[in-house]
């Protein structure tokens, strides 16, 4: 049996039909709040059930939990909190228990009840999120520069959004379980990544297939920093990966849109529970998981899942490897008796710098076919 | 606007002493620093697997579950 859904229940906040034709009407006669495409991605997520069992934006109380406890009210595991943030300008005169529409473009994608608007403390929540107030994390700098207000409660999505280019490989979480069954996985590990693939990642993700009966690949897709992979460019390399290396009939590639927060051993939870609710019982945690720069311990994203006894998908931490010249492939430490003349460590880094000076990174660190497929992209990067 | 509370809430429980002097015991040396921080580490494990085998399967009507099919099989996934 897939896993089950977060919470016991997966959500689905998609209106369709005469009640969606009802609320596009009402929609018009709405005070209007534009959002950005991270906060559409946020609320896809939550009308499609990634969130489960998020129905909506964080109300006060709940916020407070996850900020404190990691938890909803009701106790749930939560690491993240998926807010919205509003300006007293744009709140208007909007009062708690309104209905609002959340606009795109100025067009209205979802309908919003007000049960809660509240003040925060965007230091406390850096350092409770983040574990730092450094301005310098991409995550604390976006918090610094969000609005002074949150607004919490339901949501109900009236317009299909979707992160443009990529909607072949944008399933839901309903079509993941059902795919999966359709395909007769019980045990499904998922991957996640916001890079092209080396074969340190190929490595990881066969090791954790080999114990289960399928592997989603799901990198996500949405807002990463400078320097970070451009979506496109994953995408191609994974394509290219799966074509040469993987087994058709034991992986599913899938993209997610939903943006990085660098968030670290939060975030990894917060990215178990996601994949939880598209169906899979077991999730790669990566060494460094979600980090950037110095501000995590490499194995605190590790550590953090001994909090959540009662999470309902499964971590599996997995060795680095790296490619031993003398056993002739990937392989890690407790498996390879060899020194370090014969190891060839592969650094994401040290591949980022190559691509960038148009150089194929060697093949013990990258198969040429991705490689290549890099390479032909003018820019890879995001600017 | 909702109010802010900055801390967790506990409640108290009892259990037995004799239990209570069991886990402690139990404990010592490892990553548990009281015995209130193992029984919640506990019953959350166990509630869970009450929760789980309380709930229906999966929550699509056969109808949606043709749709979902439809589409994976245009988009190559099946």
């Amino acid at each position: 049996m897939v896993s089950r859904p977060h919470g016991g229940r997966l959500v689905n906040r998609v209106v369709s039909g005469r009640r969606r034709e009802a609320l596009l009407a009402e929609a018009r006669e709405l005070h209007k709040i534009e959002v950005s495409m991270d906060i559409a991605s946020d609320i896809r997520n939550i009308a499609y059930g990634a969130y489960s069992p998020l129905t909506g934006f964080l109300t006060s109380d709940d916020y407070e939990h996850v900020l404190h406890d990691m938890r909803l009210s009701d106790d749930t595991p939560w690491t993240i909190p998926i807010v919205l943030d509003v300006s007293r300008e744009e709140l208007g005169d909007v009062r708690e228990g309104d209905d609002v529409a959340l606009t795109l473009g100025g067009e209205a994608i979802a309908i919003m009840r007000v049960e809660d608007i509240y003040g925060w403390d965007k230091e406390e929540h850096a350092r409770s999120v983040y574990k730092t107030k450094d301005p310098a994390h991409p995550g604390v700098r976006k918090t610094y520069g969000m609005k002074e207000l949150l607004i919490g409660g339901p949501l109900d999505l009236i317009k299909e959004v979707s992160y443009a280019g990529f909607e072949k490989y944008s399933l839901n979480p309903a079509e993941t379980r059902v795919l999966f069954k359709e395909k007769g996985w019980k045990t499904i590990v998922a991957f996640q990544t916001r890079n092209v693939p080396h074969l340190g990642h190929e490595y990881v993700q066969k090791a954790a297939l080999t114990f289960v009966d399928g592997l989603l690949i799901h990198p996500l897709v949405g807002w990463k920093k400078r320097g970070d992979y451009r979506d496109e460019v994953i995408v191609a390399a994974y394509e290219a990966l799966i074509k040469h290396y993987y087994p058709r009939d034991s992986v599913v590639f899938s993209v997610l849109w939903m943006q990085m927060r660098y968030a670290g051993p939060r975030e990894a939870v917060h990215h178990a529970i996601v994949r939880k609710n598209f169906g899979c019982t077991h999730f790669i945690v990566g060494r460094d998981h979600a980090g950037v720069g110095n501000y995590y311990g490499p194995y605190e994203a590790w550590d953090i899942f001994s909090e959540f006894p009662d999470l309902g998908i499964t971590p599996l931490f997995i060795r680095e490897s790296f490619y031993c010249r003398k056993c002739g492939g990937m392989v890690n430490a407790k498996i390879c008796p060899h020194g370090d003349e014969y190891r060839v460590r592969i650094s994401g880094t040290k591949i980022r710098q190559m691509i960038m000076a148009g150089k194929k990174p060697p093949e013990t660190m990258m198969r040429p076919e991705v490689a290549e497929v890099v390479l032909r992209f003018k820019n890879p990067f995001v600017e | 606007m909702g109010s802010r509370s900055r801390k967790s809430k506990y409640t108290t429980v009892s259990i037995p002493v004799t239990l209570y002097n069991r886990i402690k015991k139990l404990i010592e040396g490892t990553g548990f620093a009281n015995v209130s921080q193992f029984v919640i580490y506990v019953l959350r494990e166990v509630v869970v697997e009450y929760e789980r085998a309380k709930e229906a399967e999966e929550p699509f009507s056969e109808e949606e579950r043709e749709r979902i099919i439809e589409k994976l099989r245009r988009l190559g996934y099946i």
